[in-house]
This record gives structure tokens, C-alpha cells and sequence, in this order.
């Protein structure tokens, strides 16, 4: 498990480096982000909640059951919809109203 | 000032505060917000990474384990947390922390904390002593809270390698700024460790790509238990280590399942076995473990027949603080109301909020140190505390570090000790050639501990002979770890923290082999000794390093009603 960074959609604006609670992401020379240290990711989710272009994903290895999907966020308003990327192309978006409790 | 020998320009800073915190996390934080509120006195926040998202909040957190619930009193949280660690707890400690669980609550409430109520405004309970909350921004939270308070300097991606002792009073601690390249000195009146646990020193569920899929911050590396050892604090309790009971491959947090839909514990047969073992923290393992080990495996929590409604829930709360798993049932095409959930133990953790590894500390929790404090993961005696616990001790840390720098000021850190200090990181960055790598010694590290010390290959359990032969290899590891080298500061910070679990791998062998009975089973399960021995271990398992030896030093057990106070350093 781990993150992807999407060069061409990068803007470099170094928020998912800042927030890395690892200290695993960099900003290379081209001034895009990178995960230098990609096998020792938590999984916390915490920089893909930070990147404004989406060019952030998650995804579990297949040592635990991936299989290609991928998952990223966006905030509207006090929305949070986590999107998740099938391999096939398709998604599923489930939204999460920040100001509401969890059921369980 | 700058280094001649300096290699990547490495640059020093000395600042000198009031009191300092190391590590922000949880309690780190709170203690910081603390100060800020009930003082002018000036605080530095050391932190490794970024507060916004360190520590064990990082993802969020789905319920506040630690409350109050109504018709509930403190003490019954401390019977609570006395019976699940077999009586090997400081009710002082779990007394002082319970009292302010729910006011430490509210204050997560006014800084934002989402947390649910009925239609009368009261909070809604999950079970006896928990809230249900969205904690998927927790941290955030708090981190803006510190971050605006005055008098607060947070100093982000400063990694404390060691504190600075002269006659057992503490004067400050030395760090490593992994981005600005700069070695700080920082001197303080009094100082709080706040750094979290130790994972990684057992080989992990999925030693592979997914290695750091754990159950607790694999960033968590024990630095505050190590320093202290190192500077000749007493500890307590390292040998009641935290096995957690999680989803297979996701190590998510299974409590949601079990406590919010009501999934019982199954073997293969479909068996619900949990009753067979009993309900403690060890005993749910211990079950686990056994049903495997007798053939009856794999185990699950059983979630078939749930409504589907209950799985978009539960899909949801699960984003909201362990991802991974709602995007493991999605990839494996299956709801949890069609598959049950495969559970298995995790590798031990030395984890102070959990089980009660940690400082040994008064009820202020002041260390043996003096002008040192404790509060959170780190600081021991007190199992259970959770979010609110870690908060709760924060707080007490924090006002009690107040009224000691009333009339206590330490003296400026020798110019020696820094110069010893800023030598041993030059010594790493000037090296050129080293026989392994921190990768591979961490490793190595990792297998001696699961085949010698009762890691997942041995069940948890472990003999007297392989606790030696698991220290004989950890000293050789440590002998390795002197001769490293590094290319910037963030590979100086990875020495530290192999050098840090090495130090508190020894810790946990040397109590693991002084406690010759088996208490709790799977976190201490001594094959040599297989029963409980109240006659002769109603007792703490203490220790301290002298002249580089650790010593074991065995306390009777402090009463309910009375105040622990520091009398024999």
C-alpha cells in the first residue's frame, strides 16, 4: 500500500510534502512531488486530502489484497467524496458530510 | 555558528525556552495548549514531521474510547482498566487521567471535533465508555488550536536525537532539523516527552511492499522511551506488550465492527469462540491465536446478514479513519454483509495508552528525571487512555511542568555535551563506507525479535533460552549500528531511530525475562513459567540503565487511594 503521484497533473505546490506525517514525499529538481520513500507509507491518506489538482492517489499492494483500483479525494464545502478508481475505468464516490457523526 | 568539517553545510541554532515539548502529536499538543492557556511562559513544539497530521491521529480516529458515560464515576474506568491488565496498573495514574476525560472532551468539542448527540443534547454512547464522533480531521483540529495559541513555536521536521542530563536534571535536549540542515540546541527549564510508542521492532504482519500498513504509526520508533533509558530514567512495564487484534492485511481497527454492528468473534467452524477465552484486550488475541494454532482457523468477525444499510455505513466510518479497508472490501467486489472479516493479531507494540509500558512516573507525571515529564504513549502505569487519556495527560504533564519552573531554572547545556552530540552526527555524515545499511539492520532486527523474543512466527510465546539468545544478537545489532554513515540529516534521523528500537528491543527482552510467570497471555506468554503467580509477581517490572547494564528493579504495587511520590532516586 501506498501512493501515486501524477506528475503531469502536479503543480508542485509542496502541500502534500508539508503534511507527511513520514516525511516521505520531496519535491524533485522539476519541481514536481515524489514518495522517495514509497514502502514506508502509513496509508494515512493525510496528502492526498491535501492535493488541490487530484494528482494524488492511494492503492493497496497486492501483498494485501490490491487489484489496481485507486482512491483520492475532494472537498466541497463540508463535503468530503472519496473516489475510487476501479481498474476497469469505472468509479464509485461515496460522499461524507464532515459535520455529521459516524453511525458506529 | 558553522562546523569546519562541514559536510552539506550543516548550520546550528541554540534557542533557549521556557518549556519544551517533544513531539506533537496527541498529548503533545494538548500540553502545549495547555501552557498557552494558563501561562506567559514560552513553549517550543519539537516535532519530526508536520503537526497538522503526526502522530497517531494521522487518519482520523472513529470513536473517543475514553468517557464517562452517565451513571458512570472515574473509578469504574479504573476497575475497568485494573481487570482487563490483570491488576498490573497505578490507579493514581487511571484516577488523575479519568477525572478529566470528559472535561478534555468538551474542550475537542469547542475546538470542533464533530461529536454526536441526541435530540436533548446529550452525548450519544457506543457501549460503556465510548462517543461516536467523525474524527476523520482530529488532528487538524488540534493543530490549528497549537498553531494560534501565543507563545507557541511549533518547530516542524526537527527530530530530537537526545536530551541533555547533568546530575539526573534535565537542561534541554539536541535535534536535527531534517529539512533546514540544521543541528538545534535547544535549553529549557523543563521538558515533556511526548514522542508516542515503538512500532517496528517486531517483524510486521506484511514484511513486504506493504510493511508500514500497520497498526500504529510505523513513525513511532520509541525515541522518548530510548532518550530516557540512555539518560538513566527508571521504566515500568515493558514486558506487558500491545498486541492488537485487527481486519487481516488492513490491520484496520476491528472494535467498529464488533462494538457498532455487533460482530461476534468465529472460527472456521462458525463457532462463536470469544467465551471460550474471555473478553480481555489479551485474552480476545490469545483466542484468536489458539483457534488458529488448534486447526480451527482462519477466524473472522462474523458481519454477514447485516443490513445493507449498515454496510454503507460502516464503508464510510471506515474512510474516515482506516481507508484501506473500505477500499479492500471494494477490491474484493464484496460487501461485509456478504463476507465476513478475517482477523488476525498483529506483532507486539511497547505502547504506554494501550498496555502500561513506559516512564515511571508520580502522579504528576514527573519522571525519575528531574524537570522531565511524561505524558501520552510514552509514560507508563496507566493502560486505556486512548485519545482522551493522552489528552488528559497532557494536561496534567503540562501544569505540573508550570509550577516546577516556579522556582526551578536549569543551568545553560555544557558546551561539552554539545560538542559530543554535534561530533556523533558529523560522524555519520563524514563516514564514506559502512558494512549495512539502517534497512537491513532494522530488519535483522525485526527477525531476531519475532523468532526469539515472541513475535507472529512463535505465537507470542517465548522461552528464558531465547530471550538470551534474542539479546546476544540485538547487542551484536547495536555494536553494527555504530558504524554508519549518511548522505543528509533525514538518513542521520533513520540511524537514530534504529538505534532508538534497538535500545528498547533490550528494554522489553530484559522485562519479558524478569517476569517469570505468564499473566496476560500472548502479550507476555512465558513457555518456562505458563501459569499466573500472584504470590510472586503482584509486582511492577521496573527498570534503569547503569554503566550501560540494564538494571531490574521490582516495585509493590501502589493501592487505589494513595499518590505516588518519587522518594528513592
Amino acid at each position: 500500500m501506498s501512493i501515486r503521484i501524477n506528475k503531469d497533473e502536479c503543480i508542485g505546490c509542496g502541500k502534500c510534502q508539508q503534511v507527511c506525517p513520514g516525511s516521505l514525499i520531496k519535491i524533485g529538481d522539476d519541481n514536481k512531488a515524489y514518495i522517495k520513500y514509497p514502502k514506508d507509507c502509513w496509508g494515512c491518506t493525510s496528502c492526498i486530502k491535501e492535493c488541490p489538482v487530484d494528482a494524488l492517489r492511494f492503492y493497496l499492494g497486492a501483498d494485501i489484497g490490491g487489484k489496481g483500483s485507486s482512491l483520492y479525494t475532494q472537498k466541497r464545502g463540508d463535503i468530503l467524496k472519496w473516489i475510487v478508481v476501479k481498474f476497469d475505468g469505472s468509479r464509485i464516490i461515496t460522499d461524507i458530510n464532515t459535520k455529521e457523526s459516524n453511525k458506529y | 555558528m558553522k562546523d569546519e568539517r562541514n559536510k552539506g553545510d550543516m548550520g546550528a541554532v541554540r534557542i533557549k525556552t521556557d518549556i519544551l515539548i517533544i513531539g506533537g502529536g496527541t498529548a503533545g499538543c494538548y500540553a502545549a495548549l495547555t501552557i498557552a492557556e494558563n501561562s506567559d511562559k514560552k513553549v517550543i513544539v519539537c516535532e519530526k514531521a508536520h503537526i497538522k497530521r503526526s502522530g497517531c491521529l494521522a487518519a482520523g480516529v472513529n470513536a473517543l474510547n475514553a468517557y464517562i458515560t452517565e451513571g458512570k464515576v472515574p473509578q469504574d474506568y479504573v476497575d475497568y482498566a485494573k481487570k482487563d491488565a490483570a491488576n498490573i496498573v497505578r490507579e493514581d495514574l487511571l484516577l488523575t487521567m479519568s477525572e478529566r476525560l470528559n472535561s478534555v472532551t468538551e474542550k475537542l468539542e469547542q475546538l470542533g471535533l464533530v461529536i454526536l448527540k441526541d435530540e436533548n443534547g446529550k452525548y450519544v454512547t457506543r457501549g460503556d465508555r465510548n462517543l461516536k464522533i467523525n474524527g476523520e480531521n482530529i488532528k487538524p483540529i488540534l493543530a490549528k488550536a497549537v498553531q494560534e495559541s501565543k507563545n507557541v513555536t511549533v518547530l516542524n521536521r526537527v527530530c530530537i536525537i537526545a536530551f541533555s542530563v547533568e546530575d539526573n536534571r534535565i537542561r534541554g535536549a539536541f535535534g536535527i532539523g531534517i529539512e533546514d540542515n540544521t543541528f538545534y540546541i535547544l535549553d529549557a527549564d523543563a521538558v515533556i516527552v511526548a514522542t508516542g510508542g515503538a512500532a517496528g521492532l517486531y517483524k510486521p504482519n506484511n514484511p513486504g511492499f506493504s510493511r508500514h500498513k500497520m497498526w500504529y504509526p510505523p513513525f513511532n520508533t520509541g525515541a522518548g522511551y530510548a532518550m530516557g533509558i540512555r539518560a538513566g530514567a527508571e521504566m515500568t512495564t515493558f514486558e506487558m506488550r500491545f498486541i492488537a487484534l485487527r481486519c487481516k492485511d488492513t490491520i484496520a481497527p476491528t472494535g467498529t465492527l464488533a462494538q457498532g454492528v455487533g460482530a461476534k468473534q468465529i472460527n472456521s467452524l462458525g463457532e462463536v469462540y470469544e467465551q471460550k477465552y474471555g473478553l480481555t484486550t489479551s485474552e480476545r488475541v490469545y483466542g484468536t491465536v489458539n483457534e488458529n494454532r488448534e486447526g480451527r482457523g482462519p477466524c473472522y468477525l462474523r458481519t454477514v446478514g447485516i443490513s445493507p444499510e449498515q454496510d454503507e455505513s460502516l464503508k464510510k466510518a471506515y474512510l474516515n479513519m482506516a481507508p484501506s479497508q473500505t477500499l479492500k472490501w471494494i477490491e474484493s467486489g464484496k460487501n461485509p454483509s456478504e463476507q465476513n472479516v478475517e482477523i488476525e493479531g498483529t506483532e507486539p507494540y511497547i505502547v504506554g495508552g494501550h498496555t502500561a509500558s513506559g516512564y515511571w512516573v508520580d502522579t504528576n507525571r514527573a519522571t525519575t528525571i528531574k524537570g522531565l515529564y511524561a505524558a501520552g504513549d510514552v509514560a507508563g502505569g496507566c493502560p486505556q487512555k486512548y485519545v482522551t487519556g493522552a489528552l488528559a495527560e497532557g494536561e496534567i504533564a503540562a501544569l505540573a511542568a508550570l509550577d516546577f519552573i516556579k522556582d526551578n531554572h536549569a543551568e545553560r547545556i555544557d558546551e561539552s555535551d554539545i560538542r559530543y552530540h554535534i561530533d556523533e552526527v558529523f560522524g555519520f555524515l563524514l563516514r564514506e563506507k559502512q558494512l549495512f545499511d539502517t534497512e537491513q539492520l532494522e530488519e535483522a532486527m525485526q527477525t531476531v525479535m519475532d523468532s526469539y523474543a515472541g513475535g507472529i512466527k512463535t505465537n507470542y510465546c517465548y522461552t528464558e533460552q531465547q530471550l538470551d539468545i534474542a539479546d546476544e544478537k540485538i547487542k551484536t545489532l547495536q555494536k553494527l549500528s555504530r558504524y554508519m554513515k549518511a548522505d543528509d540529516l533525514q538518513e542521520v534521523m533513520y540511524i537514530y531511530e534504529l538505534r532508538e528500537r534497538l535500545t528498547v528491543c533490550r528494554s522489553v527482552i530484559a522485562h519479558l525475562r524478569a517476569r517469570k510467570e505468564t499473566r496476560w497471555h500472548s502479550f507476555a506468554e512465558n513457555l518456562d513459567y505458563p501459569e499466573k503467580d500472584d504470590q510472586n509477581f503482584l509486582k511492577y517490572v521496573n527498570s534503569r540503565m547503569e554503566n550501560g547494564e540494564i538494571k531490574i528493579i521490582f516495585r509493590d504495587l501502589v493501592k487505589g487511594g494513595s499518590n505516588y511520590e518519587h522518594t528513592d532516586q
